[in-house]
């Protein structure tokens, strides 16, 4: 039984590669496009912007990513993402805790909120859908009732906004001042993707998407398996929420919803099958880049904001439609 | 690969057309408005004011907001995108003043004058802000309410709040031109409601059970305009004048019956317009006020249905 699972991998991985190198020419086409339309495009500020601007919907992205691929779904990575800045702003400017402090606590508050709705998927059997739906709005409220509906100021940790606008690079390299939270995006992508293809965990991860009867047939704990990964995708939300707080310089307690939608875009964009079992972080990785060019390039072109919507919309079904199609022919 | 390849050739198509447009106004000045909303009726309404600039003095505007007031960060992408387009000069009206400062930072070395409109922005670098003078506006509805009761009685306030800027302008705006011009006129309390209609409503009931012979009531803002509203209708009185602020529907609405005599409109029109054209006198190195009053309307069931007034109501 156990070679179910472990048969469905190597084709993951095979059509995933296509599906990366489709995706791949897509921002391609797009980065080409938008420089011939605008000489205001392809400027090193300018795409630093749209890195800066993809950075907390990439890491996002990643989240919804490991939960897309067990099968399951998460409504909540928008408000936990909130939830874990509320929770940076209690520690470091409630508390006046040192900034190591806050940054642990937004990653393990992250990570706790993901073990409790991977608890809910997993041991109680709740649709993915909706436990994650009813932990959106409990965050949401959350968010709300410990910040009393203000956004918390960082004024007190000076070096809190450095995390996301500060630049490693740009102090190794001047010419190229990338800001610390794209770094974070790529290192972060890095280790998921390594995470995902290389240990015990990445493995169950797929085999839950593909066929979770023949996991747990198999003798495998499969639910444990589940609530771990919904836990590290919460850690990572809890990452998001360091960034976008640090780039704010505040925690917005009211912010957050809608940002899955964006995340889950991203995803599917970057070829990760809704059915789950199938996917990856590069992929999500480009599906993200390609929403922050698209968005960027629209606005540099003055195209009018109800139009930008529009287009967006219609380039998320394409490019699913794409994949199926492709899908189809080599299938 | 036809299907990608035909998505493709849509999408340069359609961009085509919107570029054509774009490259015909190459060398008109181009100012983008970065807003705190674009789908609510009141950014609307801004937006149509400085589309009409636009068009009066040759110059391109954008108009651009996220969907609600939290999202911070989508108006940050949105403003670094606008810099990016290297304008002449840039309208912002902040939702989190600090949060903005790197960027606005950035517009100002790159000298490009930053104008703040609405709200504003909590900062030296914008020129000038573009607001409603709320002292003033709130002057003329203490000057209506005079006209309306004959000129003597006693009167009443529901405010949203005495912390808030605009709580406090329209408040002191009310009470200091009673004071000045009908003393004749006795302000006999001035309640405070959050700008709730439920709260509004429960203090107007308060204030016409200790004050029979109370002449009239203003409420300061939307909600407390409908909870003073509300509260004459569940008690019955009459004879009491009500005067509101803004608009919306259910305001409109009582005007239209004669439920309320009136209310002050803020002119969002008018803060598009004066918006840019403030950033064009700063293109042009113009010294500018620090505010500018983008001015505000009274309006009654006689003129409601006016084109001019008519264009700075929303529902």
């Amino acid at each position: 039984m156990t070679a179910t699972p472990v048969a469905a991998k190597p084709r993951a991985i095979a059509s995933g590669a296509q599906q990366k190198l489709l995706a791949f020419a897509s921002l391609i086409a797009l980065l080409v496009f938008f420089s011939l339309a605008s000489p205001n495009f392809l400027q090193t500020a300018n795409i630093l912007a749209i890195l800066q601007a993809t950075s907390v919907n990439g890491v996002l992205a990643i989240a919804a990513t490991l939960v897309i691929i067990t099968g399951g779904i998460d409504l909540s990575v928008g408000t936990l993402m909130t939830f874990t800045a509320v929770i940076a702003g209690v520690v470091l400017t409630f508390w006046g805790l040192p900034m190591p402090l806050g940054v642990i606590a937004a990653i393990a508050a992250g990570t706790a909120c993901g073990f409790i709705s991977g608890s809910l998927v997993a041991r109680m059997k709740i649709p993915p859908f909706i436990a994650t739906l009813g932990m959106m709005l409990i965050l949401k409220g959350l968010s709300l009732v410990i910040s009393g509906t203000k956004p918390i100021y960082f004024n007190d940790t000076p070096s809190f906004p450095l995390i996301s606008t500060g630049s490693l690079i740009g102090s190794i390299f001047p010419a190229v001042p990338v800001p610390n939270g794209v770094l974070i995006l790529f290192l972060l992508a890095l280790a998921i993707s390594w995470m995902l293809n290389r240990t015990t965990l990445g493995r169950y991860c797929f085999a839950l998407g593909s066929n979770e009867e023949a996991v747990r047939l198999s003798g495998v704990n499969a639910d444990g398996w589940k609530v771990a990964i919904y836990a590290l995708a919460g850690g990572i939300c809890g990452i998001a929420g360091l960034l976008i707080a640090s780039r704010l310089n505040s925690a917005q307690p009211a912010l957050g919803q809608g940002y899955e939608l964006d995340a889950i875009a991203a995803v599917v964009i970057g070829g990760t099958s809704l059915a789950g079992g199938r996917g990856s972080i590069l992929g999500t990785i480009i599906g993200a880049l390609i929403m922050g060019v698209l968005l960027n390039g629209l606005r540099i072109m003055s195209v009018a904001q109800e139009w930008q919507t529009v287009v967006t919309g219609a380039i998320i079904i394409f490019a699913v439609y794409a994949d199926m199609l492709r899908r189809r022919r080599a299938g | 690969m036809l299907n990608r390849r035909s998505l493709m050739a849509a999408l340069a198509a359609g961009t085509l057309l919107a570029t054509s447009s774009l490259a015909m106004a190459q060398d008109k000045m181009y100012i983008p408005l970065v807003s705190k909303g674009f789908q609510h009726q009141f950014w609307q309404a801004v937006k149509a004011g400085a589309d009409k600039a636009a068009a009066e003095f040759g110059v391109d505007v954008t108009f651009e907001g996220p969907d609600t007031e939290a999202q911070v960060d989508k108006q940050m992408d949105m403003l670094a995108a606008a810099l990016a387009k290297k304008p002449a000069a840039i309208g912002f009206a902040a939702l989190d003043s600090q949060a903005a400062t790197p960027l606005l930072k950035q517009a100002q070395d790159a000298g490009i004058p930053v104008i703040a409109f609405d709200s504003g922005v909590d900062s030296d670098i914008p020129a000038t802000t573009v607001t409603t003078d709320n002292l003033a506006a709130a002057g003329m509805a203490a000057d209506k309410m005079a006209e309306l009761i004959g000129g003597a009685g006693k009167v009443a306030l529901v405010v949203h709040d005495q912390t808030s800027r605009t709580g406090i302008d329209r408040r002191d705006g009310f009470v200091n031109r009673m004071k000045e011009g009908h003393p004749d006129i006795e302000i006999v309390d001035i309640q405070y409601g959050a700008g709730d209609q439920l709260q509004s409503t429960e203090i107007t009931k308060a204030i016409l059970t200790a004050n029979p012979d109370l002449k009239g009531i203003f409420g300061a803002n939307e909600g407390s305009a409908i909870g003073v509203l509300n509260a004459i209708k569940e008690t019955g009185t009459t004879g009491v004048v009500v005067i509101g602020y803004d608009s919306g529907a259910a305001q409109k609405e009582a005007i239209r019956s004669g439920a309320m005599a009136g209310a002050i409109t803020q002119n969002p029109v008018g803060i598009g317009y004066e918006t840019v054209k403030a950033a064009i006198a700063a293109t042009k190195g113009e010294t500018l006020p620090k505010t500018i009053d983008s001015g505000f309307k009274w309006y009654d069931k006689t003129n409601i249905d006016d084109p001019e007034v008519a264009a700075v109501l929303y529902d």
